[in-house]
């Protein structure tokens, strides 16, 4: 393989690409240089992913040219892609479930010393090829697709939010393989949300907005503030900050808690958790990846029935059977995965109707005005931009959140339990999240707020109870939940305790650090009962 | 870069222009009215001067029971299931009235016929509702439970005459001034309960809600198995409408009567834009959909051709629509 | 809780997870074997004198249904579903038969091979229609049927013609041991020599891949396209060996379909094959039809009018469901 003059090893140029009345792409570039680890990014509906599933023929674009090493190359699927040595790992690995590791090697012709080489790189040597992938938990099967890919020694290597959800020590070892990669002739097209990831193993970044390339980075010191600015465009809306805002405890004193947890468990995931949340507040929870923060807005939400202790609204006990009794009760429910919460071939109209119709004694005739009205008071509420009219599927990331928020705004919200509503959102459509979040607590709602952005907390939250291996273990009231505060709790260490050096790297290391301990968790120094 | 970026032209030639998918996507019923008129006047210019009020009564009386068995087949596909057994039911409906009208008269052999298909809808709806039972797998299973009940009793009744009451005769199978047959009395009221239950009301709503995003109709607080179980016992009594209509216009209680009536009632819904994956289509297109299935077997009928050929057709114009719809629906 | 031993433990949980699974696969199969040798006792028992001939009318009476089990089970686990396959036996018959009439035996083998390659291309047909349309396999599959059924009344439109003597030969009698009915041995034969060279190379890998999640699968390389094509052609030509069988076992071609098509689904349901894809064989279906045939044949010795014996297989089919996902919805709870 003879590089051109440009010395490119992939080049990308004027690609487009529109889903109907939605356009994803419009004349974006990329131009990736041998030995490089360049960095795509851009807010949420920015084009990176249409990007990279064009790059790897999973879809096809309907205009630009594509050259690998200055030649120019069209790819059907992935499979041809491969063949040109353009090898992508997505968000949901590629494995297929119901087949074992080795059958899926098989399926993918990967040979299998390379395979295991690079799996005993990344750390995950004790693996079973003879387990079904099904089976497999979801961090290891993001593994063995990167190893599976590695060993095929792709020339170019494109990892689509590949760390989100990794185990802090397996994000570690793969930012380490990445950066290995660079100064050879390879190269590998890296996406993350977190800004730090970039800073430490990318050389440039190609920043898109609105599906166009709007410009090029390398990647140096204080080049952060640039790439944001690029991705943005234009200002980022100013919250108030905690201190700016009404004390929750003068407003919750002498109140009755809209809603009490009194020592809920749910089998060994959740164990004795209480809690009150007051009318006004907006109660932030942080957690770690899997401490049992999924259980608790399970229970809450009427998904789930807790094995142990009790629920009470307004001060008198409640049992939820079904998601339908946590809403009679007041209780309504935003879920992280939009697409849990949307009927994507229905109308924005239909999608915020949905919770009106759904008691039996609602089956009959539909009230269309006072439908309309509630309707319409929350696509303004939530400035949902209803242009591409139809179904819901055509709209873009963050106005697919704000019509699952508006749901329930359209019906009066009581008490919302916001499960990290800002996943993968673009910041502006956040910020006016939080407005919202804000404005729904001043009128008196009260607001239950997990997020895995732990800077969310002091912009949102009056105070912040903290969950660590299924129990609350700190309480932090708005004006103290800074990051680190935050972190310290999640970790379970109590303040002034020496941390761990690796916690200390991840600390500053990985911006959200909303990732599972290296180790499990007693295993520390610090276990939950040594805090007692 | 730019002249590079304008060489798309990727997509097909048919159906390619937006107008098009727009025609198809927001006004399916233009196309296929569209497509039902060409069938009317080929009809016409195959035997000059067929097309008449006669023709009409007869293509309205042929469509109307297809029509009712289409509608079960798309409240069910709306919610992503299907629903086959409303040939065994249409069958037992007319068979029972006919074996009990002599002996206890019809109105009690209509009300144990419509009790007895809101049975089986009972179970298949508490099948697929509550045991998660895949709709094609009950609705097949319960086909061949009641179709073997019904034989198994038509034995036992063998003394008993068989014969279908005049009232249901007249109603199957006459016209009023040759031009509106007595059977859109059924008609008429049933397909406007549908049409407004699907558009105005909240069940309406439902149906289409988990047939688009079960998990999210759920979180909203919508129990399904209600909306099932209500479903498939709707769609029993409408199968047992049907069979009363279809045994009065063949003038024949049979065990396999609507047998024959399975795959076309799913094809009319499928030709009329519902989409067998749920949460996508609606009852006028499933009217216009069995219309042009009727129109298209009469003007085979009449040209001579035989069944062999209206099958090959019916199946090649059923891939053809679908292939259509699934074209202008779909993305990427 | 005990930190130190929980990565122990969850690898104990996850091999007990491991063999409970591969347990609870061959359990079902196993089940459905015991279930199977019940019946047979319990036929024994009902009539004493059931025996070769019985054993005979079993096999032969079997070979159809099976095949055409094998077929919707191939093409269920690669995610779709065919609900041609009844019309596709009925045009290979009346095609074979029509041709065979009063023709030499040479001619007759070109027929036989002749009308394999048809099955093929029919299935190609039905999966092609479903990969290039996009339209929904159950949707595509029904239209079809109504195709290759109004073929087959074209090409006869009254049972008729004629088969091969020694392709009757074939599929009447036992071979060595008069326990042995050679139905049973071509069934054997036919899944060894084709479904299982598949099965094992990677063509099977890519159907079970597919059926399993198109997307992973799609994006491991596989040409999600061309196996599902394949998948289907290899249902068609199991279904012209179905239909050829019925030709063999009645001597002539009939145009109308049989009940083949709903009871292959019901059949390979009961087998252990997941209507979603990607999981069960083919030896459960095979069982499944034989159970579901000697029910029929318990019944008419035990003088049960034969509609309660439909009665009872809708009752079964309905039952294994509902217990299958009762206890699924039990797992999913605990």
């Amino acid at each position: 393989m003879t590089l051109t003059t440009t010395g490119l090893l992939l080049e990308a140029t004027g690609i487009s690409k529109t889903y109907g009345a939605v356009v994803a792409l419009k004349c974006a570039s990329l131009a990736v240089r041998p030995g490089e680890v360049h960095a795509l990014m851009g807010a949420n509906g920015a084009g990176k992913s249409t990007l990279v599933k064009i790059l790897t023929g999973a879809v096809r674009p309907d205009g630009g040219t594509i050259a690998v090493h200055g030649r120019p190359r069209t790819v059907h699927s992935p499979a041809e892609a491969r063949r040109s040595g353009l090898v992508s790992i997505y968000q949901e690995p590629a494995l297929v479930p119901d087949l074992d590791i080795r059958s899926n090697l098989r399926l993918t012709e990967t040979p299998l010393e390379p395979f295991r080489h690079w799996l005993h790189e990344l750390g995950l040597e004790d693996l079973d090829l003879s387990s079904i992938a099904r089976r497999v938990p979801l961090a290891s099967l993001r593994i063995i697709d990167l190893a599976r890919a590695l060993a095929i020694e792709p020339d170019v290597l494109m990892l689509d939010e590949m760390t989100a959800a990794l185990p802090a020590n397996l994000t570690e070892r793969v930012l380490e393989v990445i950066g290995r990669q660079r100064g050879g002739d390879r190269s590998v097209i890296f996406i993350s949300h977190r800004m730090i990831e970039i800073a430490a193993v990318c050389d440039r970044a190609t920043v898109l907005r609105e599906g166009e390339t709007v410009g090029v980075v390398d990647v140096t010191e204080g080049s952060e503030e640039r790439i944001v600015e690029l991705m943005l465009g234009e200002g980022v809306v100013d919250m108030p900050t905690a201190a700016e805002r009404r004390a929750a405890a003068a407003r919750a004193s002498g109140a009755t808690a809209r809603l009490t947890a009194r020592d809920l468990s749910s089998g060994t995931k959740l164990s004795d958790v209480s809690f009150d949340l007051y009318p006004g507040e907006v109660l932030g929870v942080v957690a770690l990846e899997g401490q049992g923060q999924d259980e608790l807005f399970d229970i809450l939400a009427g998904s789930q029935r807790p094995s142990g202790g009790e629920l009470l609204v307004d001060g008198a006990p409640v049992s939820f059977h079904h998601p339908a009794d946590a809403i009679r009760a007041g209780l309504v429910y935003v879920p992280a995965d939009r697409a849990e919460a949307l009927l994507m071939q229905r109308s924005v109209r239909e999608n915020i109707a949905l919770p009106f119709t759904a008691r039996i004694r609602r089956w009959g005739l539909i009230n269309a005005g006072d439908e309309h009205r509630k309707v319409d008071r929350a696509i303004a509420t939530l400035q949902i931009d209803t242009r591409a009219h139809g179904e819901v599927r055509r709209l873009s990331g963050g106005n697919q959140q704000k019509v699952t928020i508006a749901r329930w705004v359209a019906g009066g919200v009581r008490t919302m339990l916001c499960f990290d509503p800002t996943r993968g959102i673009d910041i502006r459509t956040k910020n006016q999240i939080y407005v919202l979040l804000r404005d729904l607590a001043e009128a008196g709602a009260a607001v239950l707020f997990y997020t895995s952005e732990l800077k969310e907390v002091q912009l949102v939250c009056d105070r912040a109870i903290v969950i660590f291996g299924g129990r609350v273990v700190a309480e932090i009231g708005a004006a103290n939940a800074d990051e680190a505060a935050l972190l310290h709790a999640a970790y379970n260490l109590r303040s002034g305790a020496l941390m761990p050096e690796q916690i200390v790297a991840e600390a500053t290391a990985v911006e959200a650090a909303v990732v599972v301990p290296a180790d499990p968790p007693a295993a520390r120094p610090t276990g939950p009962e040594a805090d007692r | 870069m730019r002249g590079v970026a304008g060489t798309s032209g990727a997509r097909s030639p048919w159906l390619g222009t937006a107008a098009w998918r727009g025609l198809f996507s927001d006004r399916p019923m233009i196309p296929l009215l569209a497509l039902l008129a060409v069938l009317v006047v080929a009809s016409e210019i195959v035997r000059p001067g067929i097309v008449g009020p006669e023709w009409i009564g007869i293509m309205l009386r042929a469509a109307v029971p297809l029509a009712i068995l289409a509608g079960c087949q798309t409240l069910t596909m709306l919610t992503g299931g299907i629903d086959l057994s409303v040939g065994a039911v249409a069958s037992m409906a007319g068979f029972v009235v006919a074996s009990l009208a002599a002996g206890s008269g019809v109105p009690t052999g209509i009300v144990i016929a419509l009790v007895a298909a809101a049975l089986a809808g009972l179970v298949s709806g508490i099948g697929v509702g509550v045991f998660r039972v895949h709709p094609l797998i009950m609705t097949l299973g319960m086909s061949l439970v009641v179709l073997g009940l019904v034989n198994f009793w038509q034995l036992q009744t063998i003394t008993t005459s068989t014969g279908i009451p005049g009232e249901f005769r007249t109603v199957g199978s006459s016209t009023l001034a040759k031009i509106l047959p007595y059977s859109l009395v059924v008609f008429v009221p049933l397909a406007a309960i549908i049409l407004v239950g699907l558009r105005r009301t909240g069940y309406g709503r439902l149906l289409y809600a988990i047939g688009d995003n079960p998990v999210a109709a759920r979180l909203s607080g919508a129990r399904s198995w209600q909306i099932l179980i209500v479903l498939y016992v709707v769609s029993a009594l409408l199968a047992a409408a049907a069979g009363f209509l279809i045994s009065g216009l063949t003038n024949t209680a049979s065990v396999s009567l609507a047998d024959s009536y399975v795959l076309p009632s799913v094809a009319a819904a499928v030709i009329g834009g519902t989409s067998i994956m749920g949460g996508r289509g609606g009852f006028a297109g499933t009217i216009v959909g069995a219309l042009i299935l009727t129109v298209l077997s009469s003007l085979l009928t009449s040209l001579g051709y035989p069944e062999a050929v209206r099958q090959i057709l019916f199946g090649s114009i059923i891939v053809a629509v679908a292939a259509a719809y699934t074209r202008v629906t779909t993305e990427s | 809780m005990s930190a130190a031993t929980a990565p122990v433990d969850s690898g104990r949980v996850a091999l007990a997870g491991l063999l409970g699974s591969s347990a609870r696969r061959n359990a079902w199969i196993l089940g459905l074997l015991g279930f199977l040798a019940l019946l047979l006792v319990f036929t024994k028992l009902i009539q004493p004198n059931y025996g070769v001939p019985g054993i005979q009318g079993l096999a032969i009476s079997v070979l159809p249904l099976a095949l055409a089990a094998v077929a919707q089970a191939i093409v269920v686990i690669s995610g779709g579903i065919d609900l041609s396959i009844g019309s596709m036996m009925a045009l290979i018959s009346v095609v074979s038969a029509t041709l065979m009439a009063g023709q030499s035996e040479q001619f007759d083998v070109a027929v036989v091979v002749g009308v394999l390659v048809l099955g093929l291309l029919l299935g190609a047909v039905n999966g092609g229609l479903a990969v290039v349309t996009r339209v929904p396999d159950i949707v595509v599959t029904l239209a079809m049927s109504f195709v290759w059924a109004g073929c087959a009344l074209l090409v006869a439109d009254s049972p008729g013609g004629g088969a091969a003597q020694w392709l009757k030969d074939l599929v009447t009698g036992s071979i060595g041991n008069e326990w042995i009915p050679k139905p049973a041995v071509v069934l054997v034969a036919v899944v060894a020599l084709i479904w299982i060279p598949v099965r094992r190379s990677r063509l099977g890998l890519s159907i079970y891949g597919v059926g399993s999640d198109r997307l992973a699968a799609f994006r491991s390389g596989v040409s999600v396209g061309r196996t599902r094509i394949l998948a289907y052609a290899l249902m068609g030509l199991f279904a012209a060996l179905a239909g050829l069988s019925l030709t063999a076992s009645t001597g002539i071609g009939t145009p109308v379909p049989g009940p083949y098509t709903l009871m292959s689904v019901a059949a390979i349901v009961l087998g252990g094959v997941s209507l979603a894809g990607g999981r069960g064989g083919v030896f459960g279906p095979i069982v499944a039809v034989m159970i579901l045939q000697i029910i029929r044949t318990d019944m008419t010795f035990l003088d049960v009018d034969t509609n309660l014996a439909t009665v009872l297989q809708g009752l079964i089919l309905i039952g294994v469901v509902m217990i299958g996902s009762i206890v699924q919805i039990r797992r999913a709870r605990g």
